[in-house]
């Protein structure tokens, strides 16, 4: 085989897995038994194409090579003792997809079984954990070993966690569908928390890693993009884009050229993507359309829209994002998000003002060994002419961070007070 | 990884002819495929050369130089910017594509852009809150 149609097969495959595996699932009902047969299917597809070409229609190829042996399976399982209106059921609906051009029948219904696969992968009976490997696994079309190396994890470890999602699943039977109105806006969450966990994992990475690790930003925000078209009334949804889409476009920015961190107020703001900002800020103006505006997501947005919309640091409007982190702060209760509405306020309204709300944390024991608390705490006081007390604060922070390079850009500060 | 796929010209592009309905309808339903993706960034058609420009660099000097311009094989009519995973990738979907030259024959061009990665190492720093 050559590596051409190797790697044809394996675009082939990343394209049409995720929607082959829903169509499969809507027959089979049940998820292990649809992975299996998906990958069958690429196994035959492994065989053949090779000698054949890859034919004009992959998809439609792949479905019917997978439908045959799903109506088998199902012919199997009629001979099992199972329940009889079950088995009645099961078969109808085989026959009625085994009609069918296998193509028509995966497009008529498809965008809902998408959306049913990414509900599933996502759902809260499964930890963190397992939802995030699942929906890479089944919505992202990535293998195990992918999944393993982008969480730098052993490969048994992902492959485990998924063979017990999908049990779990089993054992509850979670059905496969869109929720109820009643439970869709918690299930919504839940796909919500998956994609942005994938897309802050990929943030994270650092360089010369694996290439897999960046990557699963983009496969978050793309991933993000697909939900919004399955579920283009969902303001939140558009939001997460959004965000995703402006956290992005600042990736590149964010390092210097020794490697070192680069704050967000210090980069170079020519070298943010102008492509992603442009559609972030759209995504936003949906969200917000849709009356969206007020939500976790949006109002993270919110505040990404306005670094992004000022062309240097001065011009930022800090009195916009002091108010958007406000509002944050009754969503999420978090002191992390108050203490960025400290140093928001700080900018605002001046140093006294951001220092009063920062002391008010100080006795946060959730914040006890945060290093950014005496991070912005130095940084205010230093603003107020406070300089032995600015220098203490930004030497706790650095015996605080585990981050080397945060220590030291924290220690240059101390240092510089000294004169 | 960004790739752009370059449409090029042909004699109808740069003649102004604007597509059929057909044409049209086939090209929007391709578009919408890539869209429900979450791979296409942006693209757009171009129109014909007549109403373009050309900078000409020659050491300090710059020339305009207005269209149309005559080499219509090596001039574009059209772009995706895509965000796939691999250039297989771009492959499949463009081997999807309808054909832009129903006439003629021709071909478009698939060309990776430059990522931050080919320029300096990255490093981290989590998003904020």
């Amino acid at each position: 085989m050559t590596t051409d149609s190797h790697a044809a097969i394996e675009a082939v495959w990343r394209l049409e897995a995720p929607r082959l595996t829903a169509g499969l699932m809507r027959l089979v009902r049940d998820l292990g038994a649809a992975e299996d047969l998906a990958h069958d299917a690429l196994v035959a597809a492994l065989q053949q194409w090779p000698s054949d070409g890859v034919p004009r229609n992959p998809a439609a190829w792949l479905m019917q090579a997978a439908k045959h042996r799903a109506i088998d399976l199902l012919r199997r399982r009629t001979r099992s003792d199972r329940k009889h209106d079950e088995l009645a059921r099961e078969l109808d609906e085989g026959m009625r997809l085994a009609r069918r051009d296998p193509a028509d029948a995966l497009d008529d219904d498809i965008g809902d079984d998408l959306l049913r696969l990414m509900f599933i992968a996502c759902h809260p009976v499964l930890s963190a954990e397992a939802r995030v490997a699942l929906t890479l696994r089944l919505l992202g079309g990535l293998t195990t070993d992918e999944i393993a190396r982008a969480y730098l994890v052993p490969e048994p470890t992902i492959a485990q966690r998924i063979v017990r999602a999908k049990k779990t699943l089993a054992k509850k039977r979670v059905p496969f569908e869109v929720p109820a109105p009643a439970e869709r806006m918690v299930r919504l969450a839940s796909v919500l928390e998956v994609i942005y966990l994938v897309f802050n994992e990929g943030y994270a990475a650092t360089a010369g890693e694996d290439w897999i690790r960046p990557s699963l930003c983009d496969e978050a925000v793309r991933l993000g993009r697909v939900l919004t078209t399955l579920v283009p009334g969902e303001g939140e949804a558009h939001a997460l884009v959004a965000l995703m889409e402006l956290q992005a476009s600042r990736l590149r920015a964010r390092v210097g050229p020794r490697g070192e961190a680069i704050l967000l107020l210090d980069q170079d703001r020519g070298r943010w993507d102008r492509l992603l900002i442009g559609r972030g800020l759209a995504a936003l103006d949906r969200a917000v359309a849709l009356g969206g505006g007020g939500g976790f997501y949006a109002l993270q947005a919110g505040i990404a829209a306005c670094h992004a919309r000022a062309t240097t640091a001065e011009a930022t409007d800090w009195a916009r994002i002091a108010s958007l982190y406000a509002r944050l702060t009754d969503v999420t209760r978090s002191p992390i998000v108050r203490l960025n509405h400290a140093v928001a306020v700080g900018r605002a309204e001046g140093p006294a003002a951001g220092l009063v709300l920062v002391d008010a944390l100080a006795a946060d024991p959730s914040l006890a060994s945060y290093p950014y608390l005496p991070g912005a705490r130095g940084d205010l006081l230093e603003r107020l002419g406070r300089v032995e007390e600015a220098r203490a604060e930004f030497v706790r922070a650095a015996s605080m961070t585990r981050n080397a390079r945060d220590r030291d850009v924290l220690l240059a500060r101390a240092g510089a007070k000294v004169s | 990884m960004r790739f752009m796929v370059i449409v090029k010209a042909t004699r109808e592009s740069e003649a102004g002819v604007m597509p059929t309905p057909e044409q049209l309808a086939e090209m929007g339903a391709f578009n919408e495929q890539l869209i429900k993706a979450g791979v296409m960034l942006a693209g757009d058609g171009l129109q014909a050369s007549s109403k373009g420009a050309r900078v000409v660099f020659n050491g300090k000097e710059r020339t305009i130089v207005d269209g149309p311009f005559a080499e219509t094989k090596e001039l574009i009519a059209g772009f995706w910017i895509l965000q796939c995973r691999s250039k297989a990738e771009v492959i499949e979907w463009m081997r999807r594509c309808p054909n832009p030259y129903p006439h003629d024959g021709g071909y478009v061009e698939i060309r990776q852009c430059f990522e931050a990665e080919d320029f300096a190492p990255a490093a981290d720093s989590g998003p904020k809150a």
